[in-house]
């Protein structure tokens, strides 16, 4: 049984497990102290405690680090999984897990190809969430009146933008100053982005409508805060039109690839921000005069073309010479017509006219020879009553005068002969003129003076009547008759004179 | 065409007069529209002169709290 019970070769009793770790650890950080240790970061986790664990590994050994809590806004690399570090701190151990692990108080990339490796890491995983997309780019104003600007207040960097911000176009600028290296530059320049872009328009600080983030020329490590993850999320969430400006035309820095435009130099931003007023002014001034030019010409052209219109107008007499001319033959035409028609009509009124002119002269015969029996009948009776006049004045101066009345009576019966000579003269003159005139009443004419022959007195004494005359007068009634002495009856064959 | 000009970004209002001085001088405009357009370009050309002249310097430093802008102070010296 005393095998059980194992013998010591020497008599010192054993340790505590406490006493052991204890030990370990003592021994352990008096050794080594503060140490760098360059490796590979593996698996990083960051738990709610806020403290920062990872690995260190190279091909064959692993070794954890951790950052505290306090620490880690100081980094001036947060470790990512692949990049190649140096690692700052003490060793120590941790006995409640049997392990050692490297206290970390400060990173930095090992050498510039881990850091490109890194970056480029990034900006892979950057790219493939889609915020350097072109479709996220946002135009820049053309003439922008508030200008934002996020660089450090001291240096030649934001003298060369305002200078050439002058030298093209004033503008009302604002600064925001940021560290632009170390370790406050990334998060300064995150938190400048978007307090522009938290100023409310119409407040008392005006709202940029563009932001220009700059830096002048510097080292790789230099510029490394405008590739922090912070300012690139920044950058790409800008409501604000931004335009990058770090480093020289070589240096590119993620920020460059979020912004909606990257600028080589900071002075170079400034030309991109603004046009030259007085190219501005000059372009205006040529549009004026161009327009104005454009306006004159158009109106000019107008006028040309309304004169070259006018002029291939035909004249008005050789639109009308064609019609006139058709309007000359027409109405020679016409002229020629209208002889033709009237010598037709002129022609068939003739022919209808014929019968009727003889029925006209007929007419005008038979009122003629109206006419002229009733001029014959007044005649007569003139005649006769001349002759009784006559006869009877010449009884009264045969039965005065006596010795007179031969000769009065001779004078008398010349007078008388004349008288019937002239009635005679008278009728054959009448005849003469009857048949002269118109041989085609001729017979009608005999016809008439037979009836007047008839009618007249001489036929009417043949027929048995007397004409009774008393004191020279025609005696026609009883009336008349009475008181009359002596009356005188004419017959055929002379006159009878009866007293009572 | 017919927005009001007052409201036009110095750029839309440009591009609005190149567009009508393109129009102007491709003659293909009737005569009264010509007259019109060249109204309407007159009054752009009026609002960017203006928007120019307007322009003038001021340089100021942002004052930041927690962040956020609360006010500025004249810059100098620059």
């Amino acid at each position: 049984m005393s095998d059980l019970f194992e013998t010591p070769a020497d008599n010192a009793p054993p340790l505590g497990v406490s006493e052991v770790a204890g030990a370990v650890k003592r021994t352990l950080e008096g050794a080594f102290g503060r140490l760098r240790v360059r490796g590979e970061v593996g698996r990083v986790s960051r738990p709610a405690s806020g403290h920062l664990y990872f690995a260190l590994k190279d091909d064959r050994a692993v070794l954890d680090a951790v950052v505290w809590k306090g620490q880690v806004g100081r980094l001036g690399l947060i470790p990512e999984e692949g990049v190649e570090v140096v690692a700052t701190g003490r060793l120590t151990t941790f006995p409640a897990g049997s392990r050692y692990q490297l206290i970390v108080d400060e990173i930095a990339p090992a050498g510039l190809g881990a850091l490109m490796a890194m970056l480029e890491r990034r900006r892979a995983a950057l790219e493939a969430e889609g915020l350097f997309d072109a479709a996220r780019k946002r135009p820049l104003p053309y003439l922008p009146r508030v200008i934002g600007v996020v660089t450090s207040p001291s240096g030649a960097v934001i003298r060369d933008i305002l200078h050439r911000l002058r030298e093209r176009c004033p503008v009302h600028v604002l600064i925001w100053p940021v560290a632009v290296q170390g370790e406050r530059c990334g998060a300064e320049v995150a938190a400048a982005i978007r307090g522009f872009n938290a100023i409310a328009p119409g407040g008392p600080v005006p709202r940029p409508d563009l932001l220009i983030v700059a830096r002048g020329g510097g080292s790789f490590e230099d510029l490394w805060g405008f590739n922090d993850e912070a300012v690139v999320r920044a950058a790409a969430a800008s409501a604000i039109p931004l335009i990058s400006a770090v480093g020289h035309e070589t240096d590119v820095t993620l920020i460059d690839h979020a912004a909606d435009l990257r600028a080589p130099t900071p002075t170079a931003a400034a030309e991109i921000a603004v046009p030259v007023r007085l190219e501005l002014a000059a372009r205006l001034e040529g549009l004026g005069a161009r327009q104005a030019q454009a306006l004159a010409q158009g109106i000019g052209a107008r006028r040309q073309r309304a004169a070259d219109l006018a002029r291939a107008l035909p004249r008005p007499e050789t639109l009308l010479a064609v019609a006139a001319q058709r309007r000359d033959g027409a109405a020679e035409r016409l002229r020629a017509a209208l002889g033709a028609t009237a010598a037709a009509g002129r022609a068939r009124l003739a022919a209808r006219a014929a019968p009727l002119r003889l029925r006209l002269l007929r007419d005008l015969a038979g009122a003629a020879s109206e006419r002229r029996t009733a001029t014959w009948a007044r005649g007569e009776r003139a005649l006769g009553a001349l002759i009784a006049a006559r006869a009877e004045r010449l009884a009264g101066l045969g039965a005065r005068l006596g010795p007179a009345r031969a000769r009065a009576l001779g004078d008398a019966a010349r007078e008388v002969a004349r008288g019937r000579a002239t009635l005679a003269d008278a009728g054959v003159r009448l005849e003469v003129a009857a048949r002269a005139g118109i041989a085609a009443r001729a017979e009608r004419l005999g016809a008439l003076d037979r009836l007047r022959q008839t009618l007249g007195p001489s036929e009417t004494l043949g027929r048995g009547f007397a004409i009774v005359r008393a004191g020279g007068r025609v005696i026609t009634s009883c009336a008349a008759a009475e008181g009359e002495a002596r009356f005188e009856v004419e017959f055929r064959d002379g006159r009878l004179t009866l007293g009572r | 065409m017919t927005e009001a000009i007052e409201g036009l970004s110095f750029e839309a209002a440009m591009a609005e007069l190149e567009a009508v001085v393109r129009k102007l001088e491709g003659g293909q405009v009737a005569l009264e529209e010509s007259i019109a357009l060249y109204e309407r370009g007159a009054a752009l050309r009026a609002h960017c002169d203006a928007r120019l002249r307007a322009a003038e310097e001021r340089i100021e430093m942002i004052r930041a709290a927690e962040g956020r802008a609360t006010g500025t102070t004249p810059a100098e010296g620059f």
